[in-house]
């Protein structure tokens, strides 16, 4: 096995004056989980897709298990197995039968195929429905059995972009504690983008990512411990007067997040008495977190990734018809 | 459940591997067509109501200026290719509804070559074209067309061609299309003309000169005529009626054989599949 999974050095893409990715550098061990986290629009897909050879980047390099991206397309794609947002199921045909059209296609040797197949869909639990078609699948059913493929031809590196969007909690449960099983069972490398916060913290290190750049990279105990305060939210009758009498009296830097009142202090649980007899005005309600990579990510890019993904909204509208005019 | 994962070992890239591509797409193609009931007999109710409807009123009104033999029996072969264009047609079409729901993607991720998955499709759907045409086929008896095992292989081979260089039309179109809707319009603005220019609907004897043009630049043309001369080399038609009927096509004064008829229809194919492939390598 190589020294490094995926390698990447000053990668770019620009589509036409949208600057989608903006030379990013980093690199991925072999056996690491690496998350790649930011909002819609923030570059992960243009930047997976690179790596995956779907894109041809404008500049700078990557390898992925040791080959160019670029110059040896065919090896990487041999050596990967992609999990895209959407299905890329032949529905008319049975489960088995797209895994075996996948086996076919990237040449597993005939003598292994059927035991392969067996074992890639007990992974996922859908051996018992081997026989039906994809098409009278949930969209979890489905997601599981693109897993299962993306795994048949034992790639060193597993892309999954965007796993569980779109499911529902408990299949996005189910559908972690495949990957977190599959780290145990094949010597992989996974590589994952996600905009679920929650979701980052199964990774061994997650690079942050917005507006095409990356903003930092470190496990996600390291990116929470660099806060080392918790999150207060309040709400007050007047939020303008809060923000300001939470300046005056606490030299406090607040902000209106998801409609609240948010500010970060260390110990925030003794914080709070003091809160409420100093504020000098009622508050309606208080929470206090302990930091997330929800406050990470606001910390490194000064809004929460909600907030982020509604902004980008602009943005993302400009990159679309950047794409479609290509 | 088994623990020890069972180790792949993907070989490096080579014409085998291509061959096992081509092998699946195909494949993938059968089935396909098997588990579509519907899709089936749709087309072949289209060739059946021109054959059993259209050839026997038609037939009735033609009757006394072709004495000996049914105009059904003339139609026959033009309707045989009439089916296979259709399907041909419906299975390229079917790449740009792969598109639509992704399965495209995973083909096109593959580390195999674009080349052996057009060539995979291409020979899928000229497979399933030759099937539907079968029991085409299999009707032969019903407008006195004998059962003489020469005339079936011929007719067979001469199908397969033909849906070959349909179904590489077909790819060709579909390479760079979205939706469905789009690639169905321009299906049916291709395919009309083509079938009512190509002698299977009515023969090309004394035709005006600038319809005589058309049909003789209408590659369609070189798919039907080779099927009918096949067909009237096993019926007993008088010399005069033959004429009429099976008049060939003519470059000028020169007869154009069979042999360079096929030749025309397979060098037609061979360009289209090409094209088709290149426009699948630049489609990134």
């Amino acid at each position: 096995m190589t020294e490094v999974a995926v390698a990447v050095h000053g990668l770019k893409k620009d589509y036409g004056k949208v600057e989608a990715v903006k030379g990013v550098d980093f690199e991925v061990a072999p056996g690491e989980v690496f998350g790649f986290l930011g909002p819609n629009g923030a570059g992960k897909t243009t930047t997976i897709s690179m790596l995956c050879t779907l894109v041809n980047p404008t500049g700078g390099s990557a390898t992925v298990a040791g080959y160019d991206v670029v110059r040896e397309r065919d090896e990487v794609r041999r050596n990967i197995g992609l999990v895209f947002q959407d299905p890329t199921l032949d529905g008319y045909l049975s489960a088995e039968q797209n895994l075996r059209f996948h086996a076919e296609l990237y040449g597993v040797p005939k003598s292994i195929v059927g035991d392969r197949i067996k074992q890639v869909m007990e992974m996922v639990a859908l051996w018992d429905r081997k026989d039906a078609k994809v098409m009278t699948f949930s969209g979890g059913m489905k997601r599981r059995l693109e897993i299962a493929r993306g795994l048949l031809h034992s790639p060193r590196v597993l892309f999954l972009d965007e796993p569980t969007v779109g499911l529902d909690p408990q299949t996005r449960s189910a559908i972690w504690g495949y990957i977190n099983q599959l780290r145990h069972l094949e010597d992989i490398t996974i590589f994952m983008t996600t905009h679920y916060m929650d979701e980052a913290e199964y990774c061994d290190r997650i690079a942050i990512i917005d507006h095409g750049e990356i903003v930092v990279i470190d496990s996600p105990e390291a990116l929470k411990a660099s806060i080392g305060k918790d999150r207060v939210q309040i709400q007050t009758g007047d939020d303008d007067a809060a923000i300001k009498a939470l300046r005056e009296k606490f030299d406090l830097d607040a902000a209106v997040r998801e409609g609240a009142v948010t500010f970060a202090v260390a110990s925030g649980e003794e914080f709070v008495p003091r809160l409420f007899a100093e504020l000098g005005m009622p508050i309606k309600s208080v929470s206090v977190s302990r930091p997330s990579l929800d406050d990470v990510f606001m910390n490194y890019t000064g809004s929460t990734i909600r907030d982020a993904e509604e902004g980008a909204e602009a943005g993302g509208r400009a990159w679309m018809r950047a794409m479609a005019r290509r | 459940m088994a623990t020890e994962a069972i180790s792949v070992r993907v070989p490096v890239h080579s014409a085998g591997h291509d061959l096992r591509a081509v092998k699946v797409v195909l494949h993938r193609e059968l089935l396909r067509f098997v588990n579509d009931r519907t899709r089936m007999l749709s087309m072949l109710l289209q060739p059946v109501l021109w054959l059993f409807v259209m050839g026997t009123g038609l037939g009735s009104l033609v009757r006394g200026t072709i004495p000996g033999i049914d105009y059904r029996t003339f139609m026959y072969p033009g309707m045989i290719s009439m089916t296979v264009i259709m399907t041909g047609m419906f299975s390229a079409g079917s790449i740009v509804w792969d598109r639509e729901f992704g399965f495209l993607r995973e083909m096109l991720v593959a580390p195999v070559s674009r080349g052996a998955i057009v060539v995979g499709k291409c020979l899928g759907g000229a497979l399933v074209a030759t099937g539907q045409g079968v029991v085409i086929l299999a009707m032969a008896g019903l407008v006195g067309v004998p059962y003489s095992p020469a005339l079936i292989v011929t007719l067979l081979a001469e199908m397969f061609l033909a849906a070959f260089t349909i179904t590489a039309f077909g790819v060709m179109l579909a390479a760079r299309m979205r939706n469905m809707q789009t690639f169905f319009g321009l299906m049916q603005m291709a395919i009309m003309p083509m079938m009512f220019l190509s002698g299977a609907m009515f023969p090309l004897a004394n035709l005006p000169s600038w319809l005589h043009l058309l049909t003789v630049i209408n590659p369609m043309t070189y798919a039907v005529d080779p099927m009918r001369q096949a067909v009237f080399s096993h019926l007993d038609v008088p010399a005069q009626v033959n004429a009429v009927l099976n008049p060939g096509v003519r470059w000028f004064d020169f007869q154009v054989p069979v042999g360079l008829e096929l030749g025309v229809v397979a060098l037609l194919g061979a360009v289209l599949l090409g094209v088709g492939i290149a426009q699948f390598r630049r489609a990134e």
